[in-house]
């Protein structure tokens, strides 16, 4: 059986999706840090599949999506330290429960 | 004659060196140097007199000197404001008269002002107001003479605020600068009136009729009036401040806070005259365009005349009677302006008015050395205080008589030559001004002797044996002055100054000298009848039988209290307090307003601001939708 | 480099050696320094310039020198003086000299208050020595910024809140003035930002009449127009003395400039057209701040209304349109800009002693600090135009020029400023009266001493400065005038 590129983009659309779904839709900043590298990955998956289809002889979009990666397990880095200190300052990673920058 | 400019210089020299450096200098050395600074001043002026009367005639005049003439601020290519010397007939009179009362007051002040904290900034002031009256006379144009104007009101207001932690002396201070600069205002339009119909400040066009500038001006009209004539009468209110005319005099008494010197000099002898100077000065001009503004001086100075000597019979503060007197002598020479016309027997009035206001220099600056020997002497003010006094101050009394008899009128004193002149020239315009005038002066007759019989006649004082004769500082001054109010009358002032130019020579008229001397006797007699014994009954009886007719002339028929109402009442408390508080509520207010309102429409926006990271998100997924859809669509 | 620039240059480098300062021995050290190199440098400039003069150099701008900073606008960096310039160079530069001397015991962050006071005379500076809009306006706004600070950090009383509606409304002008500028800019053809250029380039008429009134009022704010001075007696009264001194001698003397150097020389049209509706409203404020100072009790708010009505009467003066009352405006900004800063500076040293400034709970001052009392009567009798001092010749030059306006509407509004003299005397004298002379109210004060060296340097100066211009006028006059005359003529021209 043929693997289309649809097949892909369906795949990438539907853990785009998620991926909203979750960050509208969780309390817990773990969870919507999660939901945010859903996302990335749905496009760093779109980036790989339009080159490999589209593109065949190019690797801009390899090299894109790796920046992606790299780009993304930073931040992640930096999110998860944040969503420690954070922790660490109130006990607690509900979202709800950040008011002290408001206003 | 370019000396003459010493005249003004040496005094505000003086000025500067005992105003910056006087508190290092002992207070005898300070005196001294103001003292020889003037006598150098007057002999100055003596022998530019001396040399400018002695010159030829040209055409039957003498001709007006320009010694010294220098640009010193620059409108225009025509509209300067020069500082300069003119020589003149009266302004040449006037330096005579302004150093010699000078001169008296700055040797007199050194008896009275003795021992006083001061003292150097005493001379300093002097120093500073001769300089700057003196710089008034001499002006070439109007604009000076605005400038010198202005610095004699500051020193006036320096001099009569000169007891600064008296609150009386303060307050009085403040209203003589107010009043009179009320009045400059008038002065100042005039000035801008004037200068700009004509292009010109200088008094060589300001003050020949048939100048073409001045002849072109005459035709413009403004509300009615010629703008000459506006120029002319917003002059005169400047004078009428100046010289205290009714309803402006309200300062003069008060002024009487200052140093008695201060008031002889000041307030009697020159700074008062300046506004009669102004309007003799620009004569001619009144004499050819404004003849109703003339008519207004007169009635405005025959009216001041009534007014001051009726509150003056009522004073009992000496000082006060004297100011009184002042006002109602000035009143006279505005009367004789007002009624005189250009040249030869018409020109009285003018030659009566100057000869008036250089007699009247002298006698009443001796009157007020007089009266400041006696409250040297009494400590107060007052004529309750005082009587029997002539057995005690022999010399003060024989002056202080000589001066009374010469402002009365008596033949062969100075004033009665000079009051004479305007008399004839009020009859010579209606009779009915004759009469009137006439009988202001046997008014002021009366209150010369009521106020001669209460201090020196009448109850002995209680403590009349500790009384003395002033030091030599005091009575020399006296001597010289008394001596001169005898003679001066025989000056034959006409052959120097008259309202033409030419030589006029002064007849007395009989009738109107029967008239006067007739009144004036009169005047002594019942002020003889009624004070000479000191029971007062008969005063008493009348202030009793007329009791609201004394109060209101003992209140100075409440002009003051009017005053006091407009400023207190109206300016301050309905005018100024109100806008003061519409600048904080109403226009402070709307911008605080807006600034609130702002700041409310901030707090509406801020709800926005959830601090929901999820919320956001969502809103950015909602514009991206609307934005593909756009894209998409569109 | 042209020496012009130097205006600019001296008080940056200050602001650096400042910044390297250690101790307050260096910083007074570079503050007299520079301040007294800013002096020496405009003395010079007035020398240079009266030679140039003198030699027959009649172009409208002298010394001038150009250097492109922002191409794609054409923005450049252009400086040149001409008799009014060098006349508001010379007062800034004394301000700034003495206002050093009044806050020579600054207690609390010295170092940072001189450098922002340094800041502020840059943008003066600058502004006075450009040609080019836009680097105009830069200086204009690096001027206002340090005044938030300066008024908010080291000022008294309710200085926040008077900090920021300061700078709110100053803020509010300049972005009026911002859209002035941009019309002047766009309506000029949209390529120069010279004003020399600009004038000889003609700006539609329907242009005109929608940014003069922008213009006009952005500076206006700045120069105290009726109704938007509010700012100023708030302002005045919670801000340091020396910052009080710069701002009201010097700071609002900028929308005076700006008015006439911008407002009216570009837009001449409009400024003929529409001067009727900004007559009365600065008529209005010169008779409305006397009037306000009368009742006042603050020291530092009378003075603040009395520089409302005096500074209304240099946007009066500029709208006459005739070189007799601009020349009186500059004189007037002058002889304002000396009197106030001694007012300010005579204020601040007497608040300083008696903690108080309501004259009501003052007195006798006189016997305890002659030399401070003095210097008020002076400061006073120069405020309500005693001839010798320079507030007369101002007045005047402005009523004599005003006078020249000869049509009914014009009579009326002169009369009407011309009250202010009498009003004027009213409060002085009052304020004088309570506070200088009398009994001394406060026990308390009896042991207040008088003026120490330095306060005595800044009073001298100041009251030497005002003497000057009030004695020998005639030289700043013509120097004024000359730069007067371009203006007019190119306002009568473009009228005809």
């Amino acid at each position: 059986m043929e693997i289309r590129m649809e097949y892909y983009l369906v795949l990438s659309t539907i853990m785009m999706f998620a991926g909203i779904y979750g960050f509208f839709t969780r309390r817990n900043l773990l969870a919507m840090l999660i939901s945010v590298e859903l996302i990335l990955n749905s496009a760093d998956i779109n980036f790989a599949v339009f080159n490999r289809f589209l593109f065949p002889g190019e690797l801009e979009g390899f090299f894109f999506a790796m920046f992606a990666i790299g780009i993304s397990a930073a931040e992640t880095a930096v999110a998860i330290a944040i969503i420690i200190n954070v922790y660490r300052n109130i006990r607690n990673i509900q979202v709800r429960n950040l008011k002290e920058l408001k206003f | 004659m370019e000396y003459t400019l010493i005249i003004i210089l040496l005094p505000l020299a003086m000025f500067l060196l005992l105003g910056l450096a006087g508190g290092r200098l002992a207070p005898r050395t300070a005196g001294l140097l103001g003292t020889a600074a003037m006598a150098a001043a007057t002999a100055a002026a003596y022998t530019a007199a001396w040399e400018y009367f002695t010159q030829p005639r040209t055409g039957g005049v003498f001709p007006a000197v320009v010694p010294f003439d220098t640009v010193w601020l620059r409108f225009t290519q025509t509209l300067h404001i020069d500082l300069g010397i003119l020589l003149d007939p009266i302004s040449v009179m006037m330096l005579v008269v302004i150093t010699t009362v000078s001169l008296m007051v700055h040797i007199y002040s050194f008896g009275y002002m003795k021992g006083e904290r001061g003292f150097q900034r005493y001379y300093a002031f002097l120093a500073l107001f001769s300089a700057s009256m003196l710089g008034l006379v001499v002006a070439p144009n109007i604009f000076q003479m605005y400038i010198f104007w202005e610095l004699v009101g500051v020193s006036s207001y320096l001099l009569i605020g000169f007891y600064y932690t008296k609150p009386a002396a303060v307050a009085a201070s403040k209203k003589a600068f107010i009043v009179t600069r009320f009045a400059d205002l008038g002065f100042l339009l005039g000035i801008l009136t004037l200068s700009y119909w004509t292009g010109s400040f200088g008094f060589d066009v300001l003050c020949d009729p048939q100048a073409p500038a001045v002849a072109s001006a005459a035709g413009r009209t403004f509300l009615g009036g010629s703008v000459l004539a506006w120029g002319l009468a917003l002059c005169f209110v400047g004078g009428a401040g100046k010289s205290a005319m009714f309803p402006l005099h309200i300062w003069l008494p008060d002024a009487m806070e200052g140093p008695t010197p201060v008031s002889a000099l000041i307030h009697a002898a020159t700074m008062v005259v300046a506004g009669v100077f102004l309007v003799a000065r620009l004569f001619p001009l009144y004499a050819a365009y404004a003849p109703g503004v003339l008519t207004g001086i007169a009635c405005v100075g025959a009216f001041t005349a009534l007014y001051a000597a009726a509150v003056a019979t009522v004073q009992t503060d000496i000082k006060r009677v004297l100011a009184f007197s002042t006002i109602s002598q000035i009143g006279f020479m505005m009367a004789g302006l007002g009624v005189s016309g250009m040249g030869g027997h018409a020109g009285t009035g003018y030659v009566g008015a100057m000869f008036h206001l250089f007699t009247h220099a002298m006698f009443k600056a001796l009157l007020f050395l007089c009266a400041g020997a006696i409250i040297h002497t009494v400590h107060s003010n007052e004529m309750g205080a005082m009587g029997g006094l002539w057995r005690r101050l022999p010399l003060t009394h024989a002056a202080f008589l000589v001066a009374c008899l010469a402002i009365a009128g008596i033949p062969f004193f100075s004033g009665f030559f000079s009051k004479d002149e305007i008399l004839a020239a009020c009859f010579a315009y209606s009779p009915a001004m004759g009469w009137f005038m006439s009988g202001v002066a046997a008014l002021t007759a009366f209150y010369m002797f009521r106020l001669y019989y209460n201090i020196f006649w009448g109850r002995p004082a209680a403590n009349l044996a500790e009384m003395h004769e002033a030091p030599a500082a005091m009575t020399v001054p006296l001597v010289i002055l008394a001596s001169i109010t005898c003679v001066a009358g025989f000056i034959p002032f006409g052959e120097f100054v008259s309202s033409d130019g030419l030589p006029y020579r002064i007849v007395l008229d009989g009738g109107v000298a029967a008239t006067s001397v007739v009144l004036a006797l009169a005047g002594i007699g019942l002020a003889t009848w009624f004070y000479a014994d000191g029971r007062q009954r008969i005063p008493d009886g009348l202030a009793a039988a007329l009791p609201r007719l004394h109060r209101a002339a003992a209140n100075r028929f409440y002009i003051d209290n009017a005053w006091l109402f407009v400023t207190r009442r109206i300016i301050f408390d309905r005018v100024s307090a109100p806008l003061a508080w519409f600048d904080r509520h109403a226009i402070d207010g709307a911008l605080d307003a807006l600034a609130r309102g702002a700041q409310g429409l901030s707090f509406v926006i801020r709800k926005f601001q959830s601090g929901n990271v999820q919320e956001y998100a969502l809103v950015f997924l909602l514009g991206v939708l609307v934005i593909t859809a756009l894209a998409v669509f569109i | 480099m042209n020496f012009l620039s130097l205006f600019v240059f001296i008080p940056l480098a200050m602001i650096v050696l400042l910044g390297c300062c250690r101790s307050r021995t260096q910083l007074r050290a570079v503050m007299v320094a520079g301040s007294g190199a800013l002096v020496a440098l405009a003395a010079t400039l007035t020398v240079l310039f009266l030679d140039a003069r003198a030699a027959g150099d009649t172009a409208p701008m002298l010394f001038r020198a150009d250097t492109v900073w922002y191409e794609a606008l054409n923005i450049h960096y252009s400086v040149g003086v001409d008799g009014i310039s060098v006349a508001m160079l010379l007062l800034s530069s004394i301000i700034v000299f003495t206002g050093t001397f009044a806050s020579w015991r600054m207690e609390t962050l010295a170092k940072e208050y001189f450098m922002w006071f340094c800041l502020l005379s840059v943008g003066v500076f600058g502004f006075f020595i450009s040609l080019d809009l836009f680097t105009m306006f830069m200086f204009y706004e690096i001027a206002l910024i340090p005044m938030y600070l300066l008024i908010g950090v080291w000022g008294s009383g309710r200085k926040e809140y008077s900090a920021m509606k300061l700078t709110l409304m100053l803020m509010g002008g300049s972005a009026l003035l911002l859209l002035g500028i941009l019309g002047i800019y766009f309506g000029a053809g949209g390529e120069t930002m010279n004003l020399l250029d600009i004038a000889r380039l003609h700006i539609p008429v329907e242009w005109q009449r929608v940014f003069f009134p922008l213009t006009f009022v952005g500076f206006g704010v700045l120069g105290a127009l009726f109704p938007f001075h509010t700012w100023s007696p708030d302002g005045h009264a919670s801000a340091p003395t020396a910052v009080s001194m710069l701002h009201a001698g010097v700071l609002m003397k900028l929308g005076g400039y700006g008015c006439f150097r911008v407002a009216v020389f570009l837009m001449p049209e409009a400024a003929a057209e529409q001067a009727w509706f900004f007559l009365i409203l600065t008529a209005t404020g010169v008779v409305y701040g006397a009037l306000s100072a009368v009742v006042q009790k603050d020291l530092k708010y009378i003075n603040a209304y009395s520089s409302v009505s005096h500074c209304s009467l240099v946007l009066f003066a500029i709208l006459m349109l005739n070189t007799t009352a601009m020349t009186g405006a500059v004189l007037q900004m002058l002889s304002h800009g000396l009197m106030t800063a001694l007012f300010f500076a005579l204020i601040g040293m007497i608040y300083g002693r008696t903690h108080t400034r309501s004259i009501d709970q003052m007195g006798g001052l006189m016997r305890i600090m002659p030399f401070l009392a003095v210097a008020y009567v002076i400061a006073g009798l120069a405020n309500l135009g005693l001839p010798g001092l320079s507030g007369f010749v101002a007045e005047m030059t402005v009523f004599v020029g005003s006078f020249a306006r000869a049509d009914l509407f014009h009579r009326i509004v002169t009369v009407a400023a011309c009250t202010s003299i009498v009003i004027t005397a009213v409060y002085i004298l009052r304020v004088v009266g309570r506070l200088l002379y009398g009994k001394v109210l406060d026990p308390a004060h009896q042991k207040l001493t008088d003026a120490t060296w330095d306060e005595r340097l800044a009073v001298v100066v100041l009251i030497a400065a005002i003497a000057g211009l009030g004695l020998a006028p005639l030289w700043v006059s013509d120097m004024v005038r000359e730069g007067i005359l371009p203006i007019v003529q190119h306002l009568t021209a473009n009228l005809l």
